[in-house]
C-alpha cells in the first residue's frame, strides 16, 4: 500500500474534485439538520437511545447471533459463517458454483467492498455487476467509492458522460437525467439475465430473523424480483434485538444519511419468496461476516461497531471535506473510517495508524452520529495505541526535542523570545524532510514567541495601576 | 464453514465475557421515533398529504387513473388478475391489461397495477408484500406503479407498521418514486423502479 500523508493528498487534489466533495458533503449535512431538527424537538434523545440499543446488542452479541441464526433457519434461510474476508468470498463462490451460476447482480454493500468480493469473483470467472448508479459508475471507471452513501461524490457529470460514451452507453451527454435513463435501460436487462442477486444488509433483527435493506433507487428490490437466488453478506455487528427497534433506526438512518424520513425502498426480507409469488429468489443465503469485528469487540474501541453507515460524520468533517474519501486509503473513509479502517487492518495497523491523527478532534462527528459514537475518544485511543506500539506515522516530524523544551519553562521562555530569528531564516531551505513536506502545502506564520507574555505583563501592570486609582 | 461458526462464536463469547458491566437494553417509549404526534382522525387525508410531499400521486377514483394514463398514452400495462375484473370496465376499451407479467417483454408495460398491503400515514409510505402483490416485477419494472389501497389498511405511523410486519417473507415500504442524487446531488426520479408512484383508493 502506498502511504501518502493525507495533507499531501489533499494538497494535490484537483480543484474540481475538491469542490465536488465539499459541495456534496455540505449539502448532505444541511439536509440532515433540517430533517432531524424539523421533525423532533429533541433528536439527541433518539441518537442516545439508538446508541444504547446498539451498545447493548454488541455486548450481548453471542445471545443475539444465536437467536438470529435459529430464526433465519426456521424461516428457510441458509445461514453461513465467514471468519474472515477470504472465507466470505469463498462462501459466495461456493453458492454460485453449487448452482452453476456465473453471473450476479449486486446491490451496494460496504461489507463486500471491505472483502474485495468483486475482484475475487472476477478472478474466478464470475461476472459481478454493480447496480446502484454510483457504484456502477465506480465499477466501469475501475475506481473506488469515496463516500459511504454517495460513492461518486468526487465525480462530476462531465467525467461520467465521458465514461458512458467510452463504455458504449450512448454519445456524450452530461444531463444527469439522460445518464440515469441510460443506466436504467442497460441495467434492467442485466437483472433479468442474472441468476443471483447479491446484497448487503442494513439491519438483521434477532427476534424475527428479518434482514432489512434500504435503497432509494430500487436496485436491491430489482435484484430480488428478477433473480432466483439471494445472497446477503452481513457483518455480525448489524444485529438489532427486536422488530420494534426498526422504527427508531430506520428514521435515524434515512434522516442522517440523506435527509429523508424514510429511504424510498425499505425491504424487510425474512426468507425465500412466498410460494404463490411468481417472481423472486427461491433460495436465500445469509453469510455472517466477522473479518476482525470480534477483535474490535474485545477492544476499548468497540463503540465503533454501532455504526449504521449513514455517512453523516463524513459530511460534517472538515478534514473529509477538504481531503476527500480517497485520502483515507481504505474502504471506510471519514471519521468512522479513521477509527474502523486501522482496527480492521489487523497486523497492517501501522500502515493506517496515521488516520486517527488526521483530525482536529472538533467533535462534530460525535454530535451528528445517529448512534452517538464517541469518535474523538476512539481516535485518541488509537493514537495512544500507535504510540504504545511504537508506530511511526509518515509525515509526523520528530517531536522529542520539542517535548524536552516544553517541559523546561526557563528554556521554553528563552526559545520563545529567541525564536524570532526564524523570521529572517529561509526555512524552506532547511534540510529537514518533515519540515519540507509540511511546508509544501502550508506557510509558517510569522514567529511571535514571547509577545503574549510581554502583553500580559503590561496588561497586569495597567490593571493594577487602574485598581490603585479606584 | 462450521469451523468458522464455532470460531466466531467463541471469539464473540470471549470478547463479551470480558466486559465488566454489559449495557442493559434501554427503556424507551413506543412513540419515541414518531415525529407526527397529531391525532389522525382521517388517516387517508394525512397519508395523501405526505405522499404528495414525496412526489407520489394519491387518486380516489379509477376514472382519475384512466385520465392520467391517457394523458401520456400509457394504455398498455400489467394488472393483478384480481383487480383487472373491477378496473378493466372502468378504465375503458382503449386499455390493455395483461394479467401475467412476461419478463422478456418488460419494457412493453407502461404501468403496473397491484394491491398494497397497507400504508403509513405519518410518512406517506405504501406497504407491499408477497402475500398481496401478484408480481414483484409488475409492481417494479413499469414506469408507473399503481398501488391499490383499502382505507382500513392505513397504519398511523412507522412504529405501528413495524409492529405489524407479520410473517410475510418480503415486506416493502415504498416512500415515493425510485430516485437517485448520485450525479452531482441532482434529484432524478425513476432510476430502476417506477418514476411515478400512484396510490389508488379502493372502494
Amino acid at each position: 500500500m502506498k502511504v501518502q500523508p493525507m495533507d499531501q493528498f489533499s494538497a494535490e487534489l484537483a480543484d474540481e474534485v475538491r469542490d465536488a466533495v465539499y459541495d456534496g458533503s455540505a449539502s448532505g449535512y444541511d439536509k440532515r439538520e433540517e430533517a432531524l431538527f424539523g421533525d423532533y424537538p429533541d433528536p439527541d434523545l433518539l441518537r442516545r437511545t439508538a446508541g444504547n440499543i446498539k451498545q447493548h446488542t454488541l455486548e450481548h452479541l453471542d445471545t443475539y447471533l444465536l437467536q438470529a441464526e435459529a430464526k433465519m433457519r426456521e424461516n428457510g434461510v441458509q445461514v453461513h459463517w465467514a471468519g474472515d474476508g477470504d472465507a466470505g468470498c469463498e462462501a459466495v463462490l461456493r453458492i454460485m458454483r453449487d448452482n452453476g451460476a456465473t453471473r450476479l447482480v449486486k446491490s451496494k454493500s460496504m461489507a463486500t467492498e471491505e472483502i474485495h468480493l468483486t475482484e475475487f469473483l472476477e478472478k474466478h470467472g464470475i461476472e459481478s455487476l454493480e447496480t446502484d448508479l454510483g457504484e456502477f459508475i465506480v465499477q466501469i471507471d475501475k475506481d473506488h467509492p469515496s463516500h459511504i452513501v454517495k460513492p461518486i461524490i468526487h465525480k462530476n457529470r462531465g467525467g461520467i458522460a465521458r465514461s458512458f460514451e467510452r463504455e458504449g452507453l450512448g454519445a456524450y451527454n452530461d444531463q444527469p437525467e439522460v445518464i440515469t435513463r441510460r443506466a436504467r435501460e442497460y441495467l434492467r436487462r442485466k437483472y433479468l439475465e442474472a441468476p443471483v442477486g447479491l446484497t448487503g444488509g442494513n439491519f438483521l433483527v434477532a427476534e424475527s430473523g428479518r434482514l432489512v435493506l434500504v435503497t432509494n433507487e430500487g436496485n436491491s428490490r430489482f435484484c430480488l424480483a428478477a433473480t432466483d437466488i439471494h445472497i446477503a453478506v452481513v457483518g455480525i455487528e448489524k444485529l438489532l434485538p427486536r422488530d420494534r427497534d426498526l422504527s427508531l433506526f430506520l428514521g435515524l438512518l434515512g434522516r442522517s444519511a440523506t435527509g429523508q424520513q424514510l429511504t424510498v425502498y425499505t425491504e424487510f426480507i425474512s426468507g425465500p419468496k412466498a410460494a404463490k409469488q411468481p417472481d423472486g429468489p427461491k433460495q436465500m443465503h445469509v453469510i455472517l461476516l466477522d473479518n476482525r469485528r470480534t477483535e474490535v469487540l474485545g477492544t476499548k474501541c468497540r463503540e465503533i461497531l454501532r455504526c449504521i453507515r449513514c455517512g453523516a460524520c463524513l459530511n460534517v468533517c472538515p478534514v473529509y471535506r477538504q481531503a476527500s474519501g480517497h485520502a483515507y486509503r481504505s474502504v471506510y473513509p471519514g471519521p468512522v473510517g479513521a477509527v474502523l479502517s486501522p482496527l480492521l487492518a489487523g497486523n497492517r495497523f501501522p500502515e493506517l495508524a496515521d488516520l486517527p491523527k488526521a483530525s482536529s478532534l472538533c467533535g462534530a462527528c460525535n454530535e451528528v452520529c445517529p448512534v452517538n459514537i464517541p469518535i474523538p475518544d476512539l481516535l485518541l485511543r488509537l493514537r495512544d495505541r500507535a504510540k504504545q506500539e511504537g508506530v511511526k506515522s509518515p509525515g509526523t516530524p520528530p517531536l522529542a526535542a520539542w517535548s524536552r523544551l516544553a517541559s523546561q519553562p526557563t528554556l521554553w521562555r528563552a526559545v520563545m523570545a529567541g525564536g524570532k530569528v526564524m523570521n529572517h531564516l529561509p526555512l524552506e531551505m532547511l534540510p529537514v524532510r518533515a519540515l519540507k513536506d509540511w511546508q509544501s502545502a502550508r506557510k509558517l506564520p510569522k514567529w511571535r514567541g514571547g509577545d503574549f507574555r510581554r502583553w500580559i505583563k503590561k496588561h497586569k501592570e495597567a490593571e493594577s495601576a487602574r485598581g490603585g486609582e479606584a | 464453514m462450521s469451523a468458522d461458526r464455532e470460531e466466531i462464536l467463541r471469539r464473540v463469547k470471549d470478547a463479551v465475557g470480558a466486559i465488566e458491566h454489559p449495557a442493559d437494553y434501554p427503556d424507551w417509549p413506543d412513540g419515541l421515533a414518531v415525529c407526527d404526534k397529531r391525532p389522525l382522525d382521517d388517516r387517508w387525508a394525512a397519508f395523501c398529504e405526505r405522499l404528495t410531499a414525496f412526489h407520489g400521486m394519491p387518486l380516489e377514483k379509477p376514472e382519475e387513473l384512466a385520465e392520467y394514463l391517457k394523458t401520456f398514452r400509457y394504455t398498455h400495462g400489467y394488472c393483478d388478475p384480481e383487480l383487472a375484473g373491477v378496473l378493466a370496465p372502468v378504465l375503458g376499451p382503449e386499455f390493455t391489461l395483461e394479467e401475467t407479467f412476461e419478463r422478456s417483454r418488460l419494457d412493453d408495460y407502461r404501468f403496473g397495477i397491484t394491491r398494497a398491503r397497507g400504508a403509513i400515514a405519518e410518512t406517506g409510505t405504501l406497504i407491499v408484500t408477497d402475500g398481496q402483490t401478484s408480481s414483484r416485477l409488475g409492481a417494479l419494472a413499469p414506469w408507473v406503479h399503481v398501488a391499490c389501497l383499502r382505507s382500513d389498511d392505513i397504519f398511523r405511523d412507522t412504529a405501528e407498521a413495524a409492529a405489524a410486519l407479520g410473517d410475510d417473507p418480503n415486506v416493502i415500504w415504498i416512500t415515493g418514486p425510485s430516485k437517485t442524487a448520485d450525479v452531482e446531488g441532482i434529484l432524478i426520479e425513476g432510476v430502476h423502479g417506477p418514476g411515478v408512484q400512484v396510490c389508488l383508493l379502493l372502494p
